[in-house]
């Protein structure tokens, strides 16, 4: 039996194979999932906020784009994962409900979307696959199997990436 | 001294239950008002949680709900929702504007209306009823509306909590009418520094 672990909003985790991570109800946040095909170690995170500089109280790691993706990075290799053949999906981002002003509150989803590629760029890991924005939910899990993107929502269909 | 919610102590909590027991209260009366039902509420619950614990809340991160958000400003800044099982929404627009389809899964721009119509009422109650127990002045913005999983939904006033902390404060408060088809929650969702005013207005905290 696989073993499936969960991750929470503003959470980190990462699995041997085989695995699976899932996280439930992804809104603006966005699912940063990884994957190295060599070893087939995986991990995820789901992070709430674009990035740890402007947050006045950054004690987890796990909540911000730029800081999640090197804690995942550095958990994976100490599961033997090769940093150089890791390639990222990503899922999220969306914004749910439709504000018409122009607070920080529109566009968390786009905003921690462009953090997390940025972030992913810096340090070499390409963006494969990804599944982000609109205006609706997204539940994912990532398989060490394969490497795929199970992305699951209400009205919206399931799709795999 | 800044303000932390992990450092709450319980007289705080009872001052912010007391909150959420005159806004709902008052909110509770206005929908009665306008279903024309006996609705009941329950204590208040001030909830301080992990981030991880929020999608849950609910009884489960993917259950379908509606959600309508009010922004709020003024003395106190934040946002207030309503969240209704998609069922509890029906029974409610069905009560204000007449059976409607249950054929289809939609809801018709007409329900959407109603629907935001009841959270405008809803929060107007909330935030007048807590104006005359603190004198502090706010208005509610438009109401928008989601209809999706319930985490996703909780998501949106949690990452606000985000940029300040590691923790989120909610003051929520179920009603129902007793047989389960209109049940609901209210969730009053402030900004830390507005925790701080409104417990210093209420003289709990210097």
């Amino acid at each position: 039996m696989k073993n499936v672990i969960r991750v929470g909003m503003a959470d980190l985790n990462v699995c041997a194979h085989p695995g699976i991570l899932t996280t439930l109800g992804l809104g603006s946040c966005v699912g940063v999932a990884l994957y190295d095909p060599t070893t087939k170690v995986i991990g995820l995170a789901h992070i709430m906020l674009p990035t740890s500089t402007q947050a006045k109280d950054s004690t987890n790691p796990a909540k911000f784009a730029d800081t999640a993706i090197e804690k995942l990075l550095e958990e994976m290799e100490k599961l033997g994962a090769d940093r150089t053949k890791i390639v990222a999906k990503l899922a999220g981002g969306a914004q749910m409900f439709p504000f018409n002003n122009s607070s920080d509150m529109m566009k968390i989803g786009l905003r921690n979307v462009l953090a997390s590629k940025k972030k992913l760029q810096e340090l070499n890991i390409p963006v494969v696959a990804e599944d982000t924005g609109g205006n609706y939910g997204r539940t994912i899990e990532l398989d060490s199997g394969n490497g795929r993107l199970r992305i699951k929502t209400i009205g919206h269909g399931v799709k795999e990436i | 001294m800044v303000f932390r919610i992990d450092e709450l102590n319980s007289m705080h909590i009872d001052v912010l239950k007391e909150i959420g027991n005159v806004g709902a209260g008052n909110a509770v009366t206005a929908l009665a008002k306008m279903l024309n039902k006996r609705i009941e509420m329950n204590v208040p619950e001030v909830k301080i949680l992990e981030f991880r614990e929020v999608s849950d809340i609910l009884g489960g991160a993917e259950i379908p709900v509606i959600g309508v958000l009010l922004n709020v400003s003024g003395d106190l800044t934040g946002s207030i929702m309503f969240i209704f099982e998609i069922n509890a929404a029906r029974e409610i627009v069905s009560l204000l504007i007449g059976s409607q389809n249950c054929e289809t899964e939609e809801f018709s721009e007409l329900e959407i209306s109603a629907i935001k119509e009841v959270g405008n009422i809803l929060a107007g109650s909330y935030l007048s009823a807590l104006f005359e127990l603190t004198g502090l002045k706010t208005v509610s913005s438009v109401p928008y509306i989601a209809i999706d999983m319930a985490g996703a939904i909780l998501s949106v006033p949690a990452i606000e909590f985000g940029k300040s902390g590691d923790k989120v404060l909610y003051i929520a408060t179920e009603f129902s009418d007793g047989d389960t088809k209109v049940k609901g929650d209210f969730f009053l969702v402030l900004d830390v520094d507005s925790f701080e005013t409104l417990l210093k207005v209420l003289g709990v905290v210097n």
